[in-house]
């Protein structure tokens, strides 16, 4: 393990501070579906000013934050079955005008969570492959491809200090070159037909990055690299 | 012409063995419990359920999987933190899963209702869900050839309907209600009540009663707490 992987926690962004740098990047009035897991964070830090529209592929518009106490309505949940609240505008409809939606290209956004990324934007996030594990898709692989873009937000590394951004997925794919951008906690990579880019570097220098990647990196950061 | 039924066991009500049997609800937002209690009763078995998930905690789809009456599972999310009964059959090779995108899913579901023989979607394309499955480029972009779902029975919960069997529902309970109901045979339905024809607002029925066949109130339905996070 290098020495980077072994001081990511230290070295990196925290989860909320890579949510609020994501929030930071959707622009306002935007439609964006946020996965389940980490991405959820990400709507802590986008205002009411925003005008960001929250989807839910259960079938919303409009979504508000999580509901608690008095508020809870066991007949409004979101995607991962929590309960929620609505906000003024809200709207509903059924599963298959909700995926209709997304897949028609009206969502401007939506961040999910990776087991890996590729190099060409492969997105892998479903399902592990052990034998044993019962898959689950849920909305997934819709979700991949139906947003204008599709961000993934993730640790770069995994917790053994693997890299979750390699040259070919070897987790069951979830969809073909489907992912424009990887935020992650030491880097934001930018995924096009010239390769990947790194656009900003948190706590770590372009050439460390690279070392830790057994990728090509192109160097977007505007500032100098120092291998 | 729809039956309002008095009983539960009435409107499940003729389900017989090996039926396919669509099943709203995600979790438990919209899920039918008591007319699924109503099917377990039934005594009903060798069943293909069409529903988005594998059943939650003990109740409702849970129960009629952990009774042994499902012989296969078509859905997108099975496994979740509380799917232990479907888990159980699943690891013992006592119950089959075909497993279909949420999208995916929800369109089969739709077309049939739609009289749409087949159709090209992009999701899945390249994955392990669409080995074997005719493949298509159009304008550059790769699809996949997906057949429409069908079943003789569709139970759904719904809020309320009137006496003619046009529906409304509540919030993200809506979820599959409306598209099931479309693609069964026979439709049956509970909701909370019953009004006369005309007190709902047309503008607002979200399901006309065209495609509801048999409606059973049940006043106060269970509704369990779900837990946080469990899965899609």
């Amino acid at each position: 393990m290098s020495a980077i992987a072994a001081g990511t926690a230290a070295r990196g962004l925290s989860k909320d501070e890579l949510a609020a740098r994501v929030a930071r990047d959707i622009p306002r009035g935007a439609f964006v579906n946020l996965g389940i897991g980490l991405p959820t964070r990400i709507s802590n830090y986008l205002t009411p000013d925003s005008g960001v529209m929250l989807h839910t592929e259960n079938g919303m518009l409009g979504m508000g934050p999580e509901a608690h106490g008095d508020a809870v309505d066991l007949d409004l949940i979101n995607a991962g079955k929590v309960p929620v609240t609505e906000l003024p505008g809200a709207s509903y409809f059924h599963h298959a005008d909700s995926f209709a939606m997304m897949r028609g290209g009206h969502l401007d956004i939506c961040v999910l969570g990776a087991y890996q990324v590729s190099a060409r934007g492969d997105l892998a996030n479903w399902h592990t492959g052990r034998p044993g594990d019962i898959p689950a898709v849920g909305g997934a692989m819709d979700l991949a491809l139906g947003a204008k873009e599709t961000f993934v937000m993730m640790n770069l590394l995994s917790r053994d200090g693997v890299p979750k951004l390699v040259p070919d997925c070897t987790y069951p794919l979830t969809g073909l070159r489907c992912v424009s951008r990887v935020y992650t906690d030491l880097a934001v990579f930018l995924i096009g037909d010239e390769g990947v880019a790194v656009r900003d570097l948190f706590g770590c220098t372009f050439g460390e990055l690279a070392d830790l990647l057994e990728l090509t990196l192109l160097d977007r950061t505007g500032r100098q690299g120092s291998q | 012409m729809v039956s309002i039924l008095e009983s539960l066991a009435a409107a499940v009500a003729g389900i017989p063995d090996g039926a396919t049997v669509m099943i709203g609800g995600f979790g438990t937002a919209g899920q039918p419990v008591e007319l699924i209690d109503a099917l377990v009763r039934s005594g009903a078995t060798g069943l293909t359920v069409v529903s988005n998930n594998a059943g939650n905690g003990d109740a409702g789809l849970a129960a009629l999987i952990g009774a042994g009456r499902v012989r296969k599972m078509v859905c997108s999310f099975p496994r979740q933190a509380d799917s232990w009964h479907f888990d159980k059959k699943y690891r013992d090779g006592e119950i089959e899963l075909e497993l279909v995108p949420q999208g995916n899913l929800a369109e089969r579901i739709r077309a049939t209702g739609a009289g749409i023989g087949a159709f090209y979607t992009p999701t899945g394309y390249g994955t392990l869900l669409a080995e074997g499955k005719e493949v298509r480029q159009i304008e550059g972009r790769d699809y996949v050839l997906e057949y429409p779902l069908r079943a003789d029975y569709a139970l759904v919960k719904a809020h309320r309907a009137d006496e003619l069997g046009n529906l409304v529902y509540r919030k993200t309970a809506r979820n599959f209600g409306p598209i099931m109901a479309a693609a069964a045979t026979t439709t049956v339905v509970q909701v909370q009540d019953v009004v006369p024809a005309g007190a709902l607002d047309p503008e607002i029925i979200v399901t006309p009663c065209i495609y509801v066949d048999r409606i059973v109130r049940v006043p106060a339905p269970a509704q369990a707490p779900e837990p946080a996070g469990a899965g899609q």
